[in-house]
């Protein structure tokens, strides 16, 4: 037969992608169970470590996960709940979420070993080279954060890639995000540079200046919208110190 | 098995016809994955796995490929062998498959392979092949660990993350020099380990 007829080529083109398109859609499958595992498993590891809380080996994540994390929690801009089902947090895609008009606003609220409840809320923005994400940490006092995890597609090593560093995330425990009962996020700035709605800030990354303000400007993006749920839960707090004041013998 | 031709094809890339200092191929790899030891040895093996494979498989085919579209059997195969890395590494090594993310996509754009299959495995059968392919995946990878080691050792101060180079000297005024996590300070690295290597080689070098 003749190789470099045109019959000839094109069958052995049809027949080499259908082979190869087989072969890959097959391992695809396969493989696809224990991606999604493991995909799942690095994001309770990254919401984990938000908390503070080390992570286990891989078989034990999930249940670490499940022991701290005891509600899932979708709000809407007014702070009210509107869906606690299992794993609605969870499972809300923040890259398709940050692009629409309505968000939803997923919370994971969590109780610590030493009883303290905490709520992660998930943040997603961009970087300088593909999209940066990360869980922030919330004391029940809707004010100030307990912790922070911070993870990237590709940003650049020993440069940008350092968000993920456990002392650029410890930097933003116990920052306040509401000043004087007004939202005003964490901005994460150079030294010297003061931010313009006098937000507390965090010190910028040394040469990854665009990834810096990634962090920033996703912090505030992300978190504005809670905003109203926040203000609830400091008037819970605020409630409740009330009611524990009326209590009190005299 | 091991023939003086075979053992040609198989340690002959390692030095005199390495694919990156001889050959100035994959050069673009070799300044992304090479900031620290880890990801650079991860993907070595992924480019030894992928050349080994491809070349066998072109190698069996190469009496069937229609001349015309060679290259894009070649690529083909070379692509679908490179999605399958990424896929079990995401299944079985999550954490280095973050790491190198985009690059395990880049292997596909690698000089090299290309190189050794045109060169190679479309003139010679399966079994040479392969060694042809074990050993510019070696070539290449030793290269890389190279790169590293210098790239993570003076840039960080690390190596594979952990902490070599002692607390006193940062005491008494030692940095990390922050430029060699950068890609010109490889390039630099890169064109410095050639000028060593062929002053030790004489005759790679141009009368």
């Amino acid at each position: 037969m003749n190789k470099n007829s045109n019959t000839y080529q094109i069958l052995y083109a049809a027949v080499m992608v259908l082979l190869v398109g087989t072969v890959l859609a097959f391992i695809y499958m396969a493989l696809k169970p224990k991606q999604n595992e493991n995909i799942a498993n690095d994001t309770r590891r990254q919401i984990l470590s938000a908390l503070h809380i080390v992570s286990p080996n891989d078989s034990q994540v999930k249940e670490t996960y499940e022991k701290y994390v005891i509600q899932d929690l979708l709000v809407d801009k007014e702070g009210n709940v509107v869906d606690s089902s299992q794993n609605v947090a969870f499972e809300v895609d923040m890259k398709k979420n940050v692009k629409l008009a309505e968000r939803q606003l997923p919370v994971m609220k969590c109780k610590l070993d030493d009883g303290s409840v905490k709520y992660v809320l998930p943040v997603y923005g961009a970087g300088l080279w593909g999209p940066i994400w990360g869980y922030i940490a919330v004391n029940d006092d809707g004010n100030t954060i307990y912790g922070a995890n911070f993870s990237h597609e590709g940003e650049t090593p020993g440069l940008g890639a350092r968000i993920t560093e456990q002392s650029f995330q410890d930097e933003f425990k116990d920052k306040h995000l509401f000043l004087d009962g007004e939202f005003k996020s964490v901005a994460v700035l150079k030294k010297g540079q003061k931010a313009t709605n006098g937000a507390e800030q965090i010190d910028a990354l040394t040469g990854a200046t665009i990834t810096s303000r990634g962090v920033s400007d996703m912090m505030a993006d992300c978190l504005a919208p809670y905003e109203t749920f926040l203000k609830k839960l400091q008037g819970n707090v605020l409630a409740e110190s009330e009611s524990n004041n009326v209590n009190q013998p005299e | 098995m091991l023939s003086k031709r075979n053992k040609e094809a198989l340690f002959n890339p390692l030095s005199k016809d390495n694919p990156v200092l001889v050959q100035i191929l994959g050069i673009c790899s070799s300044l992304a994955v090479t900031a620290s030891l880890e990801p650079a040895i991860v993907m070595g093996i992924s480019v030894i796995a992928v050349l080994a494979f491809s070349n066998v498989i072109i190698s069996f085919l190469r009496k069937t490929i229609p001349t015309n579209i060679r290259i894009i059997v070649q690529l083909v195969v070379v692509a679908a062998l490179v999605i399958i890395v990424q896929q079990i590494l995401i299944a079985y090594n999550y954490d280095v498959s973050k790491k190198l993310s985009v690059f395990i996509g880049l292997i596909i754009t690698n000089c090299i392979l290309m190189g050794r299959l045109e060169a190679f495995a479309m003139h010679n059968s399966p079994w040479p092949s392969f060694l042809d392919g074990i050993g510019n995946g070696l070539g290449y990878t030793i290269i890389l660990v190279i790169v590293a080691f210098f790239r993570e050792l003076l840039g960080s101060g690390t190596l594979f993350g952990f902490h070599v180079i002692p607390q006193w000297c940062y005491d008494h005024g030692y940095m990390d020099n922050g430029l060699m996590i950068l890609p010109p300070m490889a390039l630099i690295t890169l064109g410095c380990i050639i000028w060593v290597h062929r002053a030790r080689n004489k005759e790679l070098q141009e009368q």
